[in-house]
């Protein structure tokens, strides 16, 4: 059973601002969503291997050898604000 | 009064040393520009994809062997998310259900008592970036560098019952990692970092208490203290009749304190899910075998070995054990010359010194162990007096000359003919009259006195034992 408490706390942690109207919407629809998986839950699956990804492969690597990396001055250009000597700027975090 | 038992568990985050990033290519060089090591997959820019650099798949093999692990077949990477400046993507790639090892241990030893500990998991994960407060403009500076540096976390049981142990848990895993030649293992550059679970119970009760998590942690010596300050601010609350919250609190090493840190609780819900950017992997026997092939002696090994094999005591064993390059060179040496003994005793008592003297490791210095081996002879053989070796040491060291140039260049040679000897015991004895009537009164203590004078004058070049018995031969003589 979703609640509007559930909904409230998920859109916090994943910082998402919702109105009133929205907070009910997201409530019953995530009851519909939950109710579908309850119905997956239900179905015999015994015979099936457990996936943990869609693609049918496994071990792809890559070899410990550097590639080029971005110059900070053209990263900045994407930056919403920077200190002019590479560091990204973000407002005060104190820990 | 009632007693506590105090129990503590650790997770160690390990930077692995490996030439670029987990997940791309990226170079993990310390302290360089801002932001001058990123790149797409790192700055998690929409349309990147990250790939496992096999060089972390086989460490944290590595790791998890030489913890006693169990290595899990199957391994796959998951999003733990959160949301902090030092997350470009706002989760790190992680693991969660399927780390790439399980169920170990660590011997440590703590005074004379051995004891294992066991250890939860290792699991592989990227590092975050680095912030840098400033207060002045009201703003946080964000460097991505360290972004997708390879880590591995070592999460320990909670089987220690004291600061101490949790010390020597600490250093023993330290040293094992320099061995394996994994990582760097530098507090102070951040290589090596560690948080403590702590919690506090009654004597024989099986529960376990509310622990708090403390972190800010920069050096083992601030481990010892914050556990220590905890459990008493621990003990304290419990015995006022108050409540422990479990909550992360930061150590602060200028007060010697621990503060609570109540801003991030909510943080511990992570919401992980598997990484859909990244394929699943399996590890065979026939992997972990090849990678157990690649295993090094182990430090308890090698302590073993050397009391057995060199006939060192523990202690002689344990100096040298303790620095990898040290024992190595230990038996460059040995290989050379068969004389452990003199040689360990001219390491650890001599030549450690002169090292730490200079602030050096054994790596840094310019003296093979071919030239300390030949020191060490000319000492035995009596080429140049105990006093003069140590002297020509640190000029070895200063030049990475050979003993023999310098004992040349100096006129370092030992004198032990009777007659140079036999003349400057004369003057000596002349010079110091009172000292003589002394003896022959039967004062035979200041004996040494007059040994010291005439080694004085031959500027430590003589065989002081020679001297001694020169010396005593003249009183014996009347
Ligand atoms: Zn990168």
């Amino acid at each position: 059973m979703i609640t509007r408490k559930d909904v409230q706390y998920i859109a916090h942690l994943s910082r998402i601002h919702l109105q009133e109207s929205e907070v009910e919407k997201l409530t019953n629809d995530l009851e519909g969503i939950l109710g579908y998986i309850e119905k997956l839950n239900k179905l015999n699956v015994s015979a099936v291997k457990p996936t943990s990804h869609v693609l049918p492969i496994e071990n792809v690597f890559r070899q410990d050898i550097e590639k080029p990396s971005l110059n900070p001055k053209d990263i900045m250009k994407f930056s919403t604000d920077n200190d002019g000597k590479g560091s990204f700027k973000v407002p005060q975090v104190i820990e | 009064m009632k007693t506590y038992e105090t129990v503590i568990g650790l997770e160690v985050h390990l930077q692995l040393d490996t030439r670029t990033k987990i997940f791309c290519g990226c170079v993990t060089h310390f302290g360089k520009d801002a932001n001058s090591q990123t790149c797409p997959v790192c700055l998690g820019l929409p349309g990147s994809l990250p790939v496992l650099n096999q060089k972390v798949l086989e460490y944290g093999m590595k790791i998890g062997l030489a913890l006693n692990c169990a290595i899990n077949t199957f391994v796959k990477f998951d999003r733990k998310n959160y949301y902090y400046p030092d997350l470009p993507k706002a989760y790190q790639i992680s693991q969660y259900d399927f780390p790439i090892a399980k169920k170990g241990s660590l011997t440590i030893t703590t005074g004379e008592q051995t004891k294992k500990i066991g250890i939860t998991r290792a699991h592989m994960e990227e590092d975050a970036g680095k912030l840098i407060h400033s207060p002045e403009i009201k703003c946080s500076l964000v460097d991505y560098n360290r972004t997708g540096i390879p880590l591995v976390e070592i999460v320990s049981e909670p089987d220690m019952r004291s600061s101490q142990e949790a010390y020597d848990y600490l250093t023993s895993l330290k040293l094992l990692m320099e061995y394996l030649d994994v990582s760097d293992c530098d507090m102070e550059k951040g290589s090596l970092r560690c948080d403590a679970n702590v919690s506090i119970r009654e004597a024989g009760n099986q529960e376990f208490g509310t622990k708090t998590e403390l972190k800010n942690l920069n050096s083992f010596k601030a481990v010892k203290a914050a556990i220590d300050y905890e459990v008493a601010r621990q003990i304290k609350m419990v015995e006022a009749g108050e409540r422990i919250v479990q909550e992360t609190r930061l150590w602060n090493d200028e007060k010697q304190m621990t503060f609570s840190m109540r801003s991030k609780e909510e943080a511990h819900d992570y919401r992980y899910f598997p990484e859909p950017d990244l394929v699943p992997f399996t590890i065979t026997e026939n992997d972990i075998e090849k990678v157990r092939k690649t295993l090094p002696e182990f430090p308890l090994e090698k302590l073993d070995r050397f009391i057995r094999q060199y006939q060192l005591s523990d202690y002689d064993a344990n100096v040298l054990v303790q620095d990898k390059q040290l024992a190595k060179f230990f038996e460059d040496c040995v290989m050379q010359w068969n004389a452990p003994k003199k040689i360990c005793n001219w390491i650890t008592s001599v030549l450690k010194q002169e090292l730490n003297k200079r602030k050096i490791n054994i790596s840094e210095m310019r003296l093979t162990s071919g030239y300390f081996v030949g020191l060490i002879k000319n000492v035995e053989e009596g080429v140049v007096s105990n006093l003069v070796g140590k002297e020509i040491l640190t000029i070895m060291l200063d030049t990475g000359r050979t003993c023999m140039s310098i004992i040349e260049e100096k006129g370092l040679r030992q004198v032990s003919d009777d007659n140079a000897l036999g003349a400057i015991i004369d003057t000596v004895l002349v010079e110091n009259a009172s000292i003589v009537e002394q003896i022959k009164g039967g004062k035979e203590s200041a004996i040494g006195f007059l040994v010291g004078q005439a080694m004085k004058k031959t500027q430590g070049k003589a065989n002081p034992k020679k001297i001694g018995e020169l010396i005593k031969g003249r009183f014996q003589n009347g």
